[in-house]
């Protein structure tokens, strides 16, 4: 039989039953959507956590201390280990040619106040360079300066949210706020930038580092951020780093140097996993509809055991008939996982008219998966009604009632 | 042509074992229009089973054109089958969506006959039962008789080397039957070699030669 009358022949069969075939093919529509539409969002999501990430400015490599895992992400240094001091930073700076900033970063909580009102919230210590190199930008005012990092000056830079709680309307530029025991002085409000991962910008105080170490009384920092000149440089940054600050630890490496692509990696792969785990799940919705295909297979067969029965009676061969019915229940699923490409598309399109806050990215390979798996799933399911169909004796297919 | 020897055929069931045929012996010549008359469960139907190729000896020797059929595959059966042997049915078994004309096709579905040919093929025949005029009708737009002429039709398309008919008047008014028999004995006038199998009597005697069967055995020839 040729493969053409083979298709013709499968589809007379499928058309002649048109409902069925639809309810039959329902499950593979819906599998294959739910794939392609769960792979979109995993997809989208992934995407935008990147561009976040990304936003936090490009070739940053941050210095904390005490020895992590690599993916171990940062965590504030125990008793056991050195310091990170001031000195490390501008030792990194002065040392290192491919290294553009070293930023020595002290962080804490502190309740701050201004007239009756107060906040607890963080305070970063930063120098200068901070701004270019994390990509801030400044609403009113301006940010900190060289010379008040120098000279320890009391000043300070808000979020919009710390400024609307305390300052609400009035101008901020000059006012006074107490931060722990010291006074500050306002120079700058920071643009809106909103909460990237967790970590709200807007709700954030920034002051010089020598003001930090005074107002905590501490000399440890928080981490080391570091801009290194470009992307190329970034290997030849992080050996000179570590080289540096294994000098100055005496021979102990208990200090960790993660760049953001390596948390970009991280969570790149957190965020894969999961994409995974939801085309997974979708895909149990495509086994489920297989088997549907495969039940309505065997009704079919059962049906059409007297066509078979004659079909061999006038010369079809066993796999002429396997054959036939194993296109079948491929036409079925392949006809439910196009028509569930179209819908998945079409909804991932939609996705972003009615539900902005949804990030979706369509990917090519969640098409051809599903499709593909859609496909595979008709053959895998087809074969045993196919099998049992061509495996009639024909002499009793031919008097079945 | 057709040349059984001691035939045998035994059926299991349910553990025990039933003989329906008991050492059936028999040659049909080319041009033959033979009838097996029985009563039913006399092993006419399995025997014409045989003989079609749809169903294997349990015992003896079946030569069709010479050739030892019980050594062949199954699908080298397929193909004597779709090439050597027209079957018409009591129950006509027409496939049901199918128009007349692509019922009758069927066979070609498995042949490496080209497309240009069929047409013309499918017409003759069915010029052949006199329907030529409802070539484009399903089944159950046709009358008993008709559905009859389109399985006939059917079973000529590959030009077989014998038609086995089983009952094939059994679902038909007498009318009806008469004419299907009057196709019968144009095609063997033809020379088209033809075996029936009947339990009506009138039936049997249009065709040259009757043989009768019983508990699995022929009892006598009669001419």
């Amino acid at each position: 039989m040729k493969a053409i009358e083979a298709l013709r022949t499968a589809t007379d069969s499928i058309l002649s039953n048109r409902v069925r075939a639809f309810l039959t093919v329902l499950g593979i529509i819906i599998g294959v959507t739910a794939v392609i539409l769960l792979i979109s969002i995993g997809e989208g999501t992934r995407q935008f956590i990147k561009n976040e990430f990304t936003g936090l400015g490009s070739n940053i490599l941050i210095v904390v201390p005490g020895k992590t895992a690599k993916e171990g992400g940062t965590h504030l240094g125990t008793s056991a280990v050195r310091k990170l001091v001031y000195d490390d930073a501008l030792l990194i700076k002065k040392r290192s040619r491919h290294i553009q900033y070293a930023i020595p970063v002290i962080a804490g909580t502190s309740l701050i106040k201004y007239g009756g009102r107060s906040r607890n919230t963080y305070v970063i210590g930063v120098t200068e360079d901070y701004f270019s190199a994390r990509n801030l930008s400044i609403d009113t005012g301006r940010f900190i300066n060289a010379s008040e990092v120098d000279s320890k000056r009391h000043v300070c830079v808000l979020g919009r949210t710390v400024k609307n709680e305390l300052l609400g309307d009035a101008n901020p530029l000059g006012a006074l706020l107490t931060i722990g025991d010291s006074k500050c002085r306002v120079i700058g409000i920071m643009a809106h930038k909103g909460v990237t991962l967790g970590f709200d910008i807007d709700d954030l105080v920034f002051i010089p580092t020598t003001a930090a170490k005074e107002i905590f009384d501490t000399d440890s920092l928080f981490n080391i951020t570091i801009k290194v000149r470009g992307e190329s440089e970034l290997e030849a940054a992080k050996k000179d780093i570590k080289e540096i600050l294994i000098r100055r630890h005496a021979g102990q490496e208990d200090f960790t140097v993660l760049s953001q692509d390596e948390m970009i990696a991280v969570m790149d792969r957190i965020l894969k996993i999961m994409t995974g785990v939801l085309a997974g799940i979708a895909a149990i919705s495509l086994i489920v509809g297989g088997i549907g295909i495969m039940n309505i297979m065997l009704v079919s067969v059962r049906e059409r055991t007297r066509e078979i029965g004659l079909r061999k009676a006038v010369g079809a061969k066993n796999r002429d008939i396997l054959r036939q019915f194993l296109i079948e229940a491929v036409m079925l699923s392949a006809a439910g996982g196009l028509i569930g490409v179209v819908i998945g598309i079409a909804v991932t399109w939609l996705i972003p008219v009615f539900m902005d806050f949804l990030p979706v990215k369509l990917s090519v390979w969640s098409i051809f998966l599903a499709f593909f798996f859609s496909a595979g799933v008709g053959i895998f399911f087809g074969v045993y009604p196919a099998r049992k169909a061509a495996s009639l004796e024909p002499i009793h297919a031919l008097r079945y009632e | 042509m057709i040349h059984l020897e001691n035939i045998r055929k035994d059926y299991v069931i349910g553990g025990a074992s039933l003989e329906v045929l008991k050492g059936i012996d028999l040659d049909v010549q080319k041009g033959d229009f033979l009838a097996v008359m029985g009563p039913s469960g006399s092993g006419k139907s399995t025997l014409l089973n045989i003989i079609g190729c749809l169903d294997r000896q349990t015992a003896g020797t079946y030569h069709f054109e010479g050739i030892d059929v019980s050594i062949k595959t199954d699908d080298e059966l397929a193909e004597i089958r779709n090439t050597k042997i027209g079957f018409v049915f009591q129950m006509f078994n027409l496939l049901p969506r199918f128009s007349a004309f692509k019922n009758i096709e069927l066979p070609l579905s498995y042949s490496n006959i080209p497309y240009e040919e069929r047409k013309e093929r499918v017409m003759e025949v069915l010029s052949r039962v006199g329907i030529s005029q409802r070539a484009s009708h399903k089944p159950n737009e046709l009358s008993g008789g008709e559905q009859q002429r389109v399985a006939i039709a059917r079973a000529l398309l590959m030009n077989p080397s014998v038609i086995l008919a089983d009952e094939p008047t059994g679902n038909l008014d007498s009318r009806s039957g008469g004419e299907i028999m009057d196709i019968f004995k144009g095609l063997n006038n033809e020379g088209v070699t033809i075996i029936l199998v009947t339990h009506e009597t009138a039936i049997a005697q249009t065709a040259k030669k009757i043989m009768f069967m019983k508990d699995g055995v022929f009892l006598n020839e009669s001419h």
